[in-house]
């Protein structure tokens, strides 16, 4: 009896944990790996021993890829701006969901659902088609592009193109990560009380001060579980920029895709992708000792 | 009250019109009598027969939708059982390691499984590839909604099951497994929309043979965009509309054949 609990113990957590470990683990560190290798001649890597009879190949393991990745401030710059777009659109997405998820939690219930199915709805359509949905709109032929032209040129201002522009790049992250933010943010608003607020109100507290003082703490923790969410799938985003953005529009995620469809240099996409690892890893971690803090001196109070 | 809940409602009926106005968009273009998606000329059909005459985007659909079939079916298995390890043996170690996956951007992912896939299995990117890719990232979304549906339940359950002398297997066989039906369903559905809408590691993990959808949506959109796209989106969106309405009656059939047991 023991020993069949045994080994349904071992079958039920092993088999998925050496599938992982194979396919999530090790590719991990594959990509460590790689990135202290010389890059091949054609592409890809240059082998580990020199092959018989050469003299001159580069083998073996190196820094170099991490030295080049320094030698150029272009490439930290393109990471400090894909930094920069992916707060922006991290901090916009949590003002448009913050009113429409707490409308959802303080709707009825029959109501609740259907507002929630609406929102995940256009988060199940396709990937690719909600960023060139927006390739329709933005284009500079379109009637809101034409209107706001119109507009614009009555006031005196020379015409703009939208599409292909950072603001484009900001408005598809946007719209490609919002339901992101809405569902963790409803799923923590919906547990709280309305007896709270109906308290403080009985008490003679205006409606921003229930919000700043009773709603708002309360859903820090819904909060910040939208911001890492859409932060870290904004961080490493390409596709966005890819289709919506210029050429000057590059962010980590396309340098990342670039080293590997295109140059081919995958040493130093290798670095590229630790670094946007190493990254992540920091903010989330600033992130959760801030929070810890804030906890405890609400704690103190 | 009232007053700030009618700013609310203003406030969300806007996000709302900015979720659906690009989707609608899309759809009106698709029935549009026009190469050009810039003004309305007249109503057709002819994207939609264009469609249907593209083999390479038939054999793209056909891939695409084994796929994620075969991604949702490892990923349901593979995830039941880790939702249930996590569950029952409440190993910290294991939990961190499942949802791993799901905590890190899609292009790192991607990119690992490319370089895992090339240098050491050797293997030739094509259909193999992108369905183990797909599995490992669907498994901790079914793992996380089986493991929640175990939390939900009572543990008195299982003992009652036990006392009354059922075996191991008929415990799980006769108890667990229908009470967790629910959310395998809901997984397995859920892995196949995320596997049919995936992009980003199916770009790093497919081969240069097989035509795969997102993929040749891809090339669509940056190459030739004809309103061929806007039909093949139309499609994909009543493809996704009509899995979660049978995950819906799915999940509510189940919940009333429960609620009968329960009255009876």
């Amino acid at each position: 009896m023991i020993k069949e609990k045994n080994i349904v113990r071992w079958l039920l957590s092993g088999v998925p944990l050496l599938f992982l470990l194979l396919f999530f683990i090790a590719p991990s560190l594959i990509i460590v790996f790689t990135s202290f290798r010389f890059p091949g001649e054609f592409g890809g890597l240059a082998p580990l021993i020199a092959p018989m009879g050469t003299v001159d190949v580069e083998h073996g393991l190196t820094l170099e890829a991490y030295q080049f990745f320094f030698s150029d401030t272009l490439y930290v710059r393109v990471f400090i701006k894909s930094l920069q777009v992916a707060v922006v659109t991290t901090l916009i997405c949590l003002i448009m969901s913050y009113p429409l998820a707490l409308l959802i939690a303080r709707s009825k219930e029959r109501l609740r659902n259907i507002m929630l199915l609406l929102v995940v709805l256009p988060f199940a359509s396709n990937f690719l088609i909600r960023i060139y949905a927006w390739v329709i709109i933005l284009d500079p032929e379109s009637a809101l592009s034409y209107f706001i032209n119109l507009i614009l040129n009555l006031v005196g201002i020379s015409p703009v193109i939208f599409l292909f522009s950072p603001f484009a790049v900001l408005l598809g992250m946007v719209y490609v990560h919002l339901p992101f933010m809405i569902l963790p943010l409803y799923i923590n608003l919906e547990k709280h009380d309305p007896i709270l607020l109906d308290a403080a109100q009985d008490l003679g507290a205006s409606h921003w001060k229930c919000f700043w003082y009773i709603t708002w703490p309360l859903s820090i923790s819904g909060v910040s579980s939208g911001i890492v969410l859409v932060f870290i799938s904004a961080l490493g985003m390409f596709a966005v920029p890819d289709i919506l953005g210029g050429t000057g529009d590059i962010l980590i995620g396309n340098l990342i895709k670039d080293q590997f469809i295109s140059t081919r240099d995958w040493p130093f996409g290798a670095v590229l992708s630790i670094m946007l690892a190493l990254t992540i890893l920091l903010i989330i971690g600033l992130g959760a000792y801030f929070l810890r803090r804030l906890r405890k001196r609400n704690y103190a109070t | 009250m009232r007053h700030s809940h009618s700013k609310l409602w203003i406030a969300g009926a806007l996000v709302y019109i900015f979720l659906y106005t690009p989707l609608a968009i899309v759809v009106i273009y698709s029935f549009n009598d026009s190469k050009l998606n810039t003004e309305w000329v007249g109503f057709t059909l002819s994207w939609y027969e264009a469609l249907f005459n593209n083999k390479e985007m038939l054999i793209a659909v056909c891939n695409s939708l084994i796929i994620a079939i075969s991604s949702s079916f490892g990923a349901t298995i593979l995830g039941t059982m880790a939702g249930l390890a996590i569950h029952r043996y409440k190993l910290r170690v294991l939990s961190i390691l499942f949802f791993a996956p799901i905590a890190m951007p899609e292009i790192l992912l991607g990119v690992s499984l490319l370089l895992f896939f090339l240098q050491v299995l050797n293997l030739t990117l094509g259909m193999v590839s992108i369905i183990i890719a797909h599995t490992t990232f669907c498994i901790g979304f079914v793992a996380i909604i089986v493991k929640s549906r175990l939390q939900d339940m009572d543990e008195s359950i299982f003992e009652s099951a036990r006392d009354l002398g059922a075996s191991s297997w008929q415990c799980f066989h006769l108890v667990t497994l229908p009470l967790i039906m629910p959310a395998m369903v809901a997984g397995a559905l859920m892995s196949f929309t995320l596997s049919i809408d995936d992009f980003i590691i199916t770009f790093f993990t497919k081969g240069v043979g097989d035509p795969i959808l997102p993929i040749q949506i891809y090339t669509m959109i940056k190459v030739a965009v004809t309103p061929e796209v806007n039909a093949i989106s139309t499609l994909l969106m009543l493809l996704t509309l009509f899995t979660i309405i049978i995950g819906i009656k799915l999940s509510s059939s189940f919940l009333y054949v429960r609620k009968n047991n329960e009255s009876t």
